[in-house]
């Protein structure tokens, strides 16, 4: 019961927030309340056991990543799109296509009935050796060119910035 | 529901931060309670030194703080990776130190593209 | 202890990317020390040379298998998308060294985002395992966005990577969520483990399976431009600059083509009735829009987008026939595809001059009376999109609607055949614009050594195979041989 009563708090109140994320007009407070959504995210991670997401959920997205929106935010200084709406227009459609994708999923959410069995490490495993124990012997053997080609892709995100945003580069 | 679990060990982690925002909220709702509300417009205006308001109150910032801001996320994603790396040491040995060293070599070249390219300097 | 596992012998096989990378990473270096971009991109020619070398050796040797724990395979299928991927970085260094100059987005790091870009198609086309191909697909995708908006001051640059970057990320999303669901039914991301997963657990007719693949299919949908999920194309294509535009006509889309191949008949392979069934809609839609959009268009570049979207319609048939024929049909038309649309895109970067874009359709206007040479090229070219023969273009799709066939689609190779007609209108509209109109005013090409290089073996390849198809469409069944 009460991890049901646990889950169903944070599924519903991550719902609301992410309404109330893409609803405000202001969007220094998207962001604001973007932060209590990373949060109680980050909540459900540790609930589903995997701690060390929560952990990187709270020191990268809520730490860094908002920081960027917000820079990005004043950046842009967003006046006149706060008063025109120009961005809602099709909001109709897409309120559609969400519904439909939402019945579609509740109509087939009883098929998830076969689960195929459990690997090498079940919760106790885990809970045995440590989250972040066991998410380094995997990401570091099994996972490794996965992890290389991770960190080609922070490199180029490093590149990226400095070629579009530098104010003056060396041609 | 298989692969939850209450977490009880998170428990005064859960106490700390419903403390932390009854500390930050308790003094704002008090106030909001017991102080006298009696508003006029020059009341409502925000205060800058005395002086009247000029132009608005958000401002332009500049690019380069992007710069920066992108710069750390990506440093920071670099040091959450060395987090579970560290801890495994022991248990993936000669392997888990090269790839290290492979990724962190990567990675300090982006660091001195940065460097020349000045991108760390406040033009 | 999985590292026991880990043969470190094995490790050659990702030599050619690992080669790839190091040359990336010099460049970056190299362009702090080096002012004269010329170099870079002859490093940058070498490196990938080499590259393409270690890799033929390794094929000579006969090596095939997997590498990496099962994460990263070396075979005929991923090789020879591989070829076409070293051909690709090849020519657009070379029809991007005097443009990116007239662009004034001459910069050093462009020569690098290409070598980036095209080591995540590869990891792409050699992925079996569901998360390679993820971080491979952003690798990929991160540069070209980068690329999409090198040319910083032009606002339809800016818009251009904007857009791409918002529906790839939308892309990136729904690749992911069909991973997730894949991954919770099978318990697997080895795409092999999920074949066999599918049979053990029964979930052939299961919904939330079929979900998964749906959204899969959708992701490469937005790589490879099908119809749906095209919109981002025609913007990006005509405000990126052009040898990017060329550029991710043919690496992002043949990666995804190969990407896409290997998920649907490695993985998913005993679904190819349900899978089909998403496909022939998705690629009967494409080819429509895709060809009478194009009619309508007056920017060349535009016009070329439409003309990419309608070829990954065409390709696609390839893969619904579920046949190994299929599947080396669809190879052998990336093969050619790249060609022509290089060669294409070479005779438009050759008409942009400073103070003169030369992406309008009435540019052409009586250039075969100025320039008798290229307007020949360009007349190549546009026959072979169209699928004339004797050109490559006509092979490309006679084996592929042969394959269709073969595989019982005749009603859908006959749609397809219609549409290629109606192309004709407006590949041949430009050959008609070049011959039989009178110049408006003066063109003057900017030719490089380089350039005319690019021209010349494109079009002779698009020539050669032409008449001698068999040399191609022979590598890519040896190629698949063992697939």
């Amino acid at each position: 019961m009460l991890p049901e009563l646990f889950f169903a708090y944070f599924a519903v109140t991550i719902t609301g927030l992410s309404i109330l994320v893409i609803t405000r007009k202001n969007p220094v407070h998207s962001v604001l309340w973007m932060l209590v959504l990373f949060i109680h995210i980050a909540a459900l991670y540790v609930f589903l056991n995997a701690e060390f997401l929560a952990a990187v959920q709270i020191i990268v997205y809520a730490g860094a990543i908002l920081v960027l929106f917000l820079f990005v935010i004043m950046l842009l200084n967003l006046r006149k799109e706060e008063i025109e709406q120009k961005f809602q227009k099709q909001w109709p459609l897409g309120m559609l296509a969400g519904t439909l994708f939402i019945l579609f999923f509740v109509i087939i959410l009883n098929k998830f009935a076969v689960f195929p069995a459990p690997g090498e490490y079940s919760i106790q495993a885990i809970q045995g050796e440590g989250n972040i124990m066991v998410i380094g012997k995997v990401l570091y053997t099994e996972y490794l060119l996965p992890f290389e080609i991770a960190s080609l892709v922070l490199l180029v995100a490093i590149i990226g910035a400095v070629v579009l945003a530098k104010k003056k580069i060396s041609e | 529901m298989p692969g939850t679990y209450i977490p009880l060990n998170y428990l005064p982690v859960l106490i700390i931060l419903i403390v932390a925002t009854l500390v930050g909220l308790l003094p704002l709702l008090l106030g909001i309670i017991l102080r006298p509300k009696r508003y006029y417009p020059l009341k409502l205006t925000p205060y800058e030194s005395g002086n009247p308001p000029v132009g608005e109150p958000q401002s332009k910032f500049s690019v380069r703080f992007y710069i920066i801001a992108m710069l750390f996320v990506v440093f920071d994603v670099e040091a959450v990776f060395l987090y579970p790396w560290a801890v495994a040491y022991d248990r993936i040995g000669l392997y888990g130190f090269i790839e290290m060293i492979i990724f962190i070599f990567i990675l300090l070249i982006g660091y001195i593209y940065v460097w020349e390219k000045k991108a760390l300097e406040w033009e | 202890m999985e590292l026991n596992k880990l043969d470190l012998f094995s490790i050659r096989l990702i030599a050619p990317e690992i080669i790839l990378i190091s040359i990336a990473l010099i460049l970056i270096l190299l362009d702090l020390v080096i002012k004269r971009k010329e170099t870079i991109a002859f490093v940058g020619v070498l490196g990938t040379l080499t590259a393409a070398y270690v890799n033929y050796k390794l094929c000579a040797m006969g090596w095939t298998g997997s590498t990496l724990l099962g994460m990263f395979a070396f075979d005929g299928y991923a090789n020879f998308f591989k070829l076409i991927f070293y051909i690709n970085i090849i020519l657009t260094i070379f029809i991007s060294l005097r443009y990116m100059v007239l662009e004034e987005a001459s910069f050093g790091e462009y020569y690098s985002l290409i070598l980036f870009a095209t080591s995540g198609m590869m990891f792409m086309a050699s992925a079996v395992d569901l998360i390679v191909l993820y971080v491979g697909l952003e690798l990929m995708a991160l540069s070209t966005y980068i690329l999409v908006g090198i040319t910083r001051r032009q606002v339809r640059s800016n818009e251009a990577a904007l857009k791409y970057f918002f529906l790839g990320a939308f892309s990136s999303a729904f690749l992911l969520y069909g991973i997730s669901l894949t991954y919770g039914l099978t318990g697997t991301t080895n795409l092999k483990e999920i074949a066999s997963a599918l049979q053990n657990l029964n979930l052939l007719e299961n919904p939330i399976l079929f979900l998964g693949m749906i959204l899969v299919i959708a992701a490469f949908g937005f790589k490879i431009a099908l119809v749906p999920f095209h919109m981002w194309a025609p913007d990006a294509y005509e405000g990126a600059p052009t040898s990017i535009t060329s550029f991710m006509s043919i690496g992002p889309k043949a990666a995804a083509f190969a990407a896409l191949g290997r998920v649907l008949f490695d993985a998913f392979g005993p679904m190819h009735v349900q899978w089909s069934s998403i496909l022939i809609p998705l690629s009967v839609i494409t080819m429509a829009a895709g060809n009478i959009i194009a009619i309508a268009q007056t920017n060349i570049k535009r016009m070329l987008a439409y003309s990419s979207i309608a070829h990954a319609g065409y390709a696609l048939l390839g893969i619904i026939a579920g046949t190994h024929g299929g599947l080396s049909s669809m190879m052998n038309y990336m093969a050619i595809y790249a060609f022509m649309n290089i060669g294409a895109f070479a005779v438009v970067i050759m008409l942009r001059s400073k103070g003169f874009r030369g992406e309008e359709l009435t540019d052409y206007e009586g250039l075969a009376k100025s320039h008798p040479a290229a307007s020949a090229l360009m007349l190549i070219f546009m026959f072979s999109l169209t699928g004339i023969p004797p050109t490559a273009g006509f092979i490309a799709k006679f084996y592929i609607f042969m394959e269709a066939i073969n595989a019982g689609y005749t009603p859908l190779v006959i749609i397809a055949v219609i549409f290629s007609a109606i192309s004709a209108f407006f590949y041949l509209r430009v050959v008609m614009y070049m011959y039989m109109k009178e110049p408006k005013a003066h063109v003057t090409l900017s030719t490089s050594p380089a350039i005319f290089l690019t021209i010349a073996v494109t079009a002779a390849v698009t020539l050669i195979l032409g008449l001698f198809p068999s040399l191609l469409v022979e590598l890519a069944k040896m190629s698949i041989a063992g697939f």
